[in-house]
């Protein structure tokens, strides 16, 4: 299964090694591992509870990784995203991708990541010592998946 | 009509419930109509799905925006920005 939502962790290596398993064409492999950091704007970040929409998720997981294999045909997609509890230094997110060469495998790596984080129903809120927050969007992450000709608005105040 | 609502994160915090089933009025043709009904309700739900703040909804589990017309049966979802990855 190439897209998986589930609060367990994952192992790099046996992923990779199962994404690229009795494929030769495959010459590259891209991963990008997302991580809970302990400081975040200003602020110590204890713990982490990641939200998300069972259904929706999975679906809008599964239209990036067909939007990633029409762009770059021939590409193997992961994706592996936990939810519920987390603490820092715990992993979030795994991104995996598989070309023949290595630009087609950076690029489409990088372009799950941006649309995900900008189209994916998942939300993150921190527990800090001045006590929960739910973590804003940034307006960055829509600028990063617009490189790629894609509009995102899902930062902005007004409704797109 | 009767539609299914979700509500998530901060949204479903704020309004206190995660999800309810409800039979819209006639008129009530759009997710924005939608939203805009919810807000009738006062208190709380006017100021949660306020214009102006940043709402984002989902219909039958596809991001859309509030010119998409509800089904019966349908399910909406309002929720805020997300922040996953």
């Amino acid at each position: 299964m190439t897209v998986r939502v589930q609060t367990e962790d994952f192992d790099l290596s046996t992923e990779v090694a199962a994404l690229r398993a009795q494929n030769p064409k495959v010459g590259a492999v891209a991963c990008f591992v997302g991580t809970v950091r302990d400081l975040n704007e200003g602020s110590t970040v204890e713990a982490m509870e990641l939200e998300h929409y069972p259904g929706m998720t999975e679906k809008s997981l599964e239209t990036i990784v067909a939007a990633t294999r029409k762009r770059w045909p021939g590409t193997e997609v992961l994706i592996v995203h936990r939810v519920g509890r987390l603490y820092p230094l715990d992993q979030i997110v795994l991104v995996a991708t598989t070309s023949a060469h290595r630009g087609n495998a950076f690029a489409s790596c990088e372009f799950v990541m941006d649309y995900l984080k900008t189209h994916a129903p998942f939300w993150k809120k921190e527990k800090t010592e001045q006590g929960e927050r739910w973590v804003d969007a940034r307006v960055t992450d829509d600028a990063a998946l617009e490189r790629w000709g894609l509009s995102s608005v899902n930062a902005e105040v007004k409704e797109p | 009509m009767k539609i299914q609502l979700k509500y998530f994160a901060s949204v479903r915090e704020a309004l206190g419930r995660a999800d309810e089933a409800v039979d819209l009025p006639d008129g009530i043709a759009t997710l924005g109509d939608v939203r805009a009904w919810l807000r009738v309700r006062g208190g709380i739900w006017a100021d949660t799905l306020a214009e102006g703040r940043a709402l984002r909804m989902a219909c039958n589990h596809v991001m859309t925006d509030a010119g998409t017309r509800v089904t019966e049966g349908c399910e909406v979802a309002f929720f805020p920005p997300v922040t996953g990855g």
